[in-house]
């Protein structure tokens, strides 16, 4: 009703006050049908998107017994930490029975390197899109964008052949080789946009002083980028963990990733369902990417953001 | 030409030469090559190791007459667009409630992405259990009383890929609300001052004004949802393993399939290839736009 009865004169009066009134949008109740609307879908939406992470945590800490009868949706009556136990230390793949420990430390001995070693690659061929170009880099570059579309499918089988050439077929550095590759295109972008956006004059100073390619990365471009090292840093460290399909075509059983065993445990066809144990084998394979994605905040929009839309 | 005239061209500017080694191997080795290397291997009769035997289109012809493959185009098309349709309306109309000057809206933009932090194996894994028909969506309901309530999509072959969108967009809609939002942030606020000034209703200038503004937007959207469309395979894998039956297959799980179990490697070429052909013809025209049409500094 208030609603109304401040809208009513507007059409007549406001034209004048807009132009010559005070910045800033006009105060608003914090009752009005408008706010009502609003918040109130974005609380549903919001308890939508929240509700599998729910139901993941309740039933983890539920007891196998009272899943059969219970209601998932309803908080565990008697909590229980013996299904994280379980799928921390004992889940059966339908291979071996050490839970998903091992996996884990697959993916943190898959994750560090293929963080470190993409970003060093790409870093360096950004900077040299962006302030060192030679005449045909800008092909392989649009070559390498364009490439980011094409179905990894097309380009799994080659790459097995060149791995078992070499003999790195079903290791992690053949495993961490392969990241490197895929994670080329998008840090590549970022790092060239990023140092094309650095002032032009700082680099012509230090070529006058004498600094060289790699003086010239080491001592300006590095210190100065920091930030987008961090941006580059949460792409590929939630991107690599998340993975799943390198990781069961380029790996054996005994050297698979988090996701791979995960998707082991819970779709085994072997024994009895345990939801419980399924659900907290899913929360620990997720707890690595949300606690990322949650301490890095901004940041992380800031990267999906300069990835696309820059791009 | 210009060899004779500079001879040192090729050690002119050698570290970056040097440093971008990396990315022309990858570009010519992996991307050209791996692709080129594919599609040629898919005119073969390969089983379980790649020969050079040519069959002409012989695997294009059992591709195009297996019923899986044709389970999963179709699986394919109506996740397609159900996807990107529902996908683009979603993100824009979040962005669109985000952008309205609201109190709390960095708890709100956490809330809805951060499932896009999650994999997709994760987020395959929990929608299954929110959609078991037993314990899921579908038991609450009957157990609050509504018996005859049915909603079992992963086990229903006519709806299963409507289960799988479900948890798709779940996962993925925070990331295109995130680009919507940049997009609406980027317009100015005279745009939205005029337009009131005219008295044009707020729903007229999204849908005539802003939207067409945020044309590049949009095609930055359609391009990331496209190309994730074609590539969907752990979701599949973990929701459902393409079942009931063959219901959920995708082309992604057919090829790895077909490379890796069934050693068919002709066939996984092939439908590899078929794959290859669906992005070149969303991407060409929109590579050819953004990098082509004009030169960028």
């Amino acid at each position: 009703m208030a609603d109304h009865a401040v809208s009513l004169p507007a059409g007549t009066g406001s034209i004048g006050l807009e132009a010559s009134g005070p910045r800033g949008p006009k105060p608003r109740h914090v009752f009005s049908r408008r706010n009502i609307f609003l918040y109130g879908t974005l609380i549903v939406v919001a308890l939508y998107y929240l509700l599998p992470l729910y139901v993941m945590v309740v039933t983890s800490l539920k007891g196998m017994p009272e899943i059969r009868l219970g209601n998932i949706f309803s908080p565990p009556l008697e909590i229980t930490f013996e299904p994280w136990v379980k799928a921390w230390s004992s889940a059966c793949t339908g291979l071996n029975c050490d839970g998903l420990s091992r996996g884990f430390w697959n993916s943190v001995r898959i994750t560090v390197p293929s963080v470190i070693l993409s970003i060093a690659i790409a870093s360096v061929n950004g900077y040299a899109l962006a302030n060192w170009r030679f005449k045909g880099a800008d092909t392989f570059f649009v070559i390498l964008i364009v490439g980011a579309f094409i179905p990894y499918q097309v380009m799994i089988y080659p790459i097995v052949i060149i791995l078992r050439e070499v003999g790195l077929y079903g290791s992690l550095s053949g495993l961490v080789i392969v990241h490197s590759i895929f994670g080329m295109p998008i840090l590549t972008l970022l790092f060239r946009n990023y140092f094309s956006s650095m002032p032009e004059e700082l680099f012509r100073a230090a070529r006058v002083d004498g600094a060289g390619f790699w003086g010239i990365y080491f001592r300006i471009m590095l210190p100065m980028s920091l930030p987008i090292f961090v941006v580059a840093i949460i792409l590929q460290v939630t991107g690599i963990w998340n993975d799943f399909l390198f990781g069961v075509v380029y790996t054996r059983p005994d050297t698979y990733p988090m996701t791979v065993q995960l998707n082991n445990i819970v779709n085994s066809v072997q024994g009895v369902k345990e939801y419980n144990v399924n659900m907290a084998a899913t929360i620990l394979t997720g707890l690595v990417p949300l606690v990322v994605y949650f301490v890095s905040g901004k940041l992380f929009v800031r990267g999906i953001a300069a990835g696309a839309v820059k791009g | 030409m210009s060899k004779s005239e500079r001879p040192n061209q090729l050690f002119r500017n050698l570290n970056a030469k040097v440093a971008s080694i990396p990315m022309v191997l990858t570009a010519l080795v992996i991307f050209v090559g791996g692709s080129a290397w594919t599609v040629l291997y898919s005119f073969t009769n390969s089983k379980l190791l790649p020969r050079l035997n040519f069959v002409g289109l012989d695997q294009y012809y059992r591709l195009w007459s297996t019923p899986r493959w044709l389970v999963s185009i179709e699986n394919l098309l109506v996740y397609g667009v159900l996807s990107l349709v529902f996908s683009l309306v979603i993100g824009f109309l979040l962005a669109a409630l985000l952008d309205q000057k609201i109190r709390f809206e960095d708890t709100f933009r956490t809330i809805f992405l951060y499932p896009f932090a999650l994999s997709f194996i994760v987020t395959g894994l929990v929608w299954q259990w929110l959609l078991n028909p037993e314990f899921g969506i579908q038991g609450v309901v009957r157990g609050l009383g509504w018996e005859s309530f049915n909603f079992d999509p992963l086990y229903n072959s006519d709806i299963v890929i409507y289960g799988i969108l479900i948890a798709a967009l779940w996962q993925g809609t925070g990331l295109i609300m995130c680009l919507m939002l940049a997009g609406l942030r980027g317009i100015d606020e005279d745009i939205w001052k005029a337009a009131r000034v005219d008295g044009i209703p707020t729903l007229k200038t999204y849908l005539f004004i802003i939207i067409p503004m945020m044309r590049p937007v949009f095609i930055t959207a359609l391009v990331i949802i496209a190309a994730g469309i074609v590539k969907v395979y752990d979701l599949v894998v973990a929701q459902t393993s393409g079942g009931p039956g063959i219901a959920s297959e995708v082309p992604a799980k057919y090829v790895y399939d077909y490379m890796f179990f069934a050693q068919n490697l002709g066939q996984g070429f092939a439908a590899s290839t078929m794959m290859l052909l669906s992005v070149v013809v969303v991407i060409v025209p929109w590579a050819y736009l953004e990098f082509g049409g004009k030169k960028r500094g």
